[in-house]
């Protein structure tokens, strides 16, 4: 479904990505761990189509379509969704009427405004948000947990085939965190697959993932089963240094 | 319009302009440009009391002795001899739509007027050209004592009324633009609301300019009697011309004490229009005057609605959108003037800039002595779309009492990567993440007015913006 062969990005001069592999199969969930400054943002702002990140090599092919040369909304439209760390504010639009927006935008044909309403409201139910929620501007003054929440309020709403997720669990408590989770395993089947980056492990005891990837240094440098996750909450990011730090 | 038939009457007998009568032809003064001759003209056409006709006078000789104004926007290539001052475009006004002429009609049908009256407006004063063709108002209206009709049936229905009050609020001298209204005015809206009573469907207002070359100099009265409420509601669109066009109206509000009025303006004036409207309004003891403004199209727009707080516990308020695409330049904004005890004010400015558009913001906040435990607010903020375009803020502030309390808070803003990536991964084109950014910052005006005319300025805005994303 996603195929990534040895991507390479950089930013403003800087190479961040340096040919990094990685293939997600229909229905697989993956977590990429890394520790900070190992290209992990960077990796889904470049997957989704971000302007400032200048793709310098490699391949990014999603359904079989070469999707680097596509805009962000042609990605969307294909069934790619980012989860935003840091989701921007769009002030004077309200969550209801930029879903509203987004979700014909994806759809190939339009839901009537009741169909919309009521498909708002289960998924707000499911993300146990307040109906009120749907009438505040788009993350303006949203607190860290109302945008995280929000994101996979709009994640539910897309449908995507594919939800990168980029740090979506930081800065949550354990409540939040479990809400959060409960949105993605909602979606969770043999259409949707994820992506889920992380600093930590303890999302994924909620989220189970079928493989996870350690990301250093702009690369994959090593892979395995969940148990893998384990182990890093054990020995920290440093064993992975000591381990695989020399091959930068 | 039949534009042939006009050039054939100028052809016949210069000497039957402003003779026959009104009632049976169409009537445009004889040539370009302004004089004294002219303006007798046109208030001989139009059968004006003898004291109109010196205002009309002594205004021109205003105009003449004034300056063309050196700040603001650039007035240089306006030049006063290309235009024609009055034209008056058919027998007589309508009064019911089945009286207006089809091809005025389709106008307005394409202005979306059929959908208004359709959506139980209440009146529709619609200006086509100098004169009101199209006029309709409620009976309840008619019965609770509310005078709604245009300028040039005021005066000659409510005289008593015309001459108390016209050009107080804004005199002839004020500057050059109300000067140059004062002497060639033409339609523009008459309203009186008596004491006590409250209008709840706003009252209407359409109009446009159609021949080229034309100025559009419409003059309009509103007085509130004590404790009524009105909201008046004006649009413009006008078509492309080309060569430069000049709109220069004047508008005067009077709210009595306790009186409620709010004046909501969408313009959309072709690019190459000059748009110099002068807006002056009075609030009285416990008085409320609402300004809502928006401003697209036009060459140049200079317009700052001002409302004066001369009673004690009077509130101003002034919201302000303004537009300006490539080549365009916006220079709008307001004045409040605090000259009672307890005033308020409020004003919120935000502007848009694209491409060369300049937009610039020019405020006035005065507190009188004496104007004790007065509030104010100014909050202006641009946003742009682009590297090049450009907003200046100017925003003066004149304060003579201590015991006052005034805000000023400025804010600039471009539309960021961030912004539009995040939506356009929501799958939104870069011209739907545009619009969306766009329509999110006016929000705070559009909310203020009725619906439809919210939703139309947001269509508006989104048809000047089409073919903005490179």
């Amino acid at each position: 479904m996603l195929k990534i062969d040895n991507l390479q990005a950089e930013i403003d001069g800087n190479e961040i990505l340096k040919g990094l592999e990685l293939e997600v199969g229909k229905g697989e969930i993956h977590a990429i761990m890394g520790p900070n400054g190992s290209g992990k943002s960077t990796l889904s702002n470049v997957l989704m189509g971000h302007p400032r990140y200048e793709v310098t090599g490699g391949s990014v092919t999603f359904l079989g379509e070469d999707v680097m040369e596509m805009e962000a909304d042609e990605r969307a439209r294909l069934g790619m969704f980012l989860a935003f760390q840091y989701p921007s504010e769009v002030p004077g639009v309200s969550v209801a009427n930029f879903l509203r927006t987004a979700v014909n935008a994806v759809r190939e044909e339009e839901l009537s405004i009741m169909e919309m309403y009521r498909l708002l409201q289960d998924k707000m139910k499911i993300m146990q948000m307040d109906p009120k929620f749907a009438e505040r501007y788009l993350n303006e003054g949203f607190s860290g947990g109302e945008k995280k929440r929000n994101e996979i309020l709009q994640m539910l709403m897309l449908e995507p085939k594919l939800s990168i997720m980029d740090e979506t669990d930081s800065g949550l408590d354990i409540d939040a965190l479990q809400v959060v989770s409960k949105g993605v395993n909602e979606l969770r089947g043999p259409e949707f697959s994820a992506v889920i980056i992380t600093h930590y492990q303890r999302i994924l005891r909620y989220i189970e993932p079928d493989r996870v990837h350690v990301m250093l240094d702009g690369r994959i440098v090593t892979s395995g089963g969940k148990e893998l996750a384990l182990e890093l909450e054990d020995k920290g990011y440093d064993w992975v240094r000591q381990e695989f730090g020399s091959a930068a | 319009m039949p534009e042939d038939r006009t050039i054939q009457e100028l052809g016949l007998d210069e000497y039957k302009f402003g003779f026959h009568d009104p009632e049976e032809y169409f009537f445009k003064t004889p040539r370009k440009g302004i004089d004294a001759e002219i303006v007798a003209m046109i208030s001989k056409h139009k059968n004006e009391p003898e004291w109109m006709l010196e205002y009309r006078l002594k205004a021109l000789e205003s105009f003449f002795s004034k300056p063309t104004p050196q700040w603001g926007g650039n007035l240089n290539d306006l030049d006063f001899d290309e235009i024609y001052y009055y034209i008056r475009p058919m027998e007589n006004q309508g009064r019911t739509w089945d009286d207006v002429p089809d091809d005025i009609k389709n106008t307005f049908e394409r202005l979306g007027i059929p959908q208004a009256e359709r959506d139980s407006l209440a009146g529709v004063g619609a200006q086509y050209e100098s004169e009101v063709v199209y006029h309709s108002l409620k009976e309840e209206w008619n019965k609770a004592g509310v005078v709604f009709m245009d300028m040039d049936s005021g005066l000659r229905e409510h005289e008593d009324i015309v001459r108390e009050y016209f050009g107080t609020i804004i005199p002839a001298d004020d500057n050059k633009f109300s000067a140059l209204n004062s002497a060639v005015w033409s339609g523009g809206s008459f309203v009186y609301v008596p004491p006590g009573v409250h209008i709840d469907i706003p009252l209407q207002a359409y109009f446009r300019i159609n021949a080229e070359n034309m100025g559009q100099f419409e003059r309009t009265l509103i007085i509130a009697d004590e404790g009524s409420y009105v909201h008046y509601i004006e649009g413009c669109t006008a078509p492309t011309y080309t060569s430069n066009s000049l709109h220069s109206a004047v508008v005067e509000l009077i709210a009595k004490p306790n009186a409620r009025i709010r004046y909501s303006t969408i313009q959309n004036w072709s690019h190459n229009t000059y748009n110099l409207v002068t807006k002056r309004a009075v609030a009285e003891k416990n008085a409320t005057v609402e300004w809502v403004d928006g401003n697209l199209g036009s060459k140049l727009t200079m317009k700052y609605p001002a409302v004066y707080l001369t009673g004690e516990g009077a509130r101003g308020e002034i919201l302000s959108v303004a537009y300006a695409g490539d080549g365009q330049h916006q220079d709008a904004g307001g004045k409040i003037v605090h000259a009672a005890p307890n005033t308020s004010s409020l004003i919120t400015s935000k502007s848009i800039s694209k491409g060369t558009g300049r937009s610039t913001y020019r405020g006035l906040l005065k507190v009188h002595e004496g104007a004790v435990n007065s509030k104010s607010r100014v909050e202006c903020d641009a946003l742009l779309l682009d590297e090049n375009a450009r907003t200046d803020t100017y925003p003066y502030i004149e304060i003579e009492e201590k015991k006052v309390n005034t805000e000023h808070e400025a804010t600039v803003s471009k539309v960021g990567e961030d912004q539009l990536f995040y939506l356009m991964s929501r799958g939104l084109s870069e011209e739907e993440a545009m619009a969306m950014v766009v329509n999110g910052f006016i929000e705070p005006i559009a909310k203020e007015l009725p619906l439809e005319y919210a939703i139309e300025l947001n269509r508006l805005i989104q048809l000047e913006m089409e073919g903005s994303v490179g």
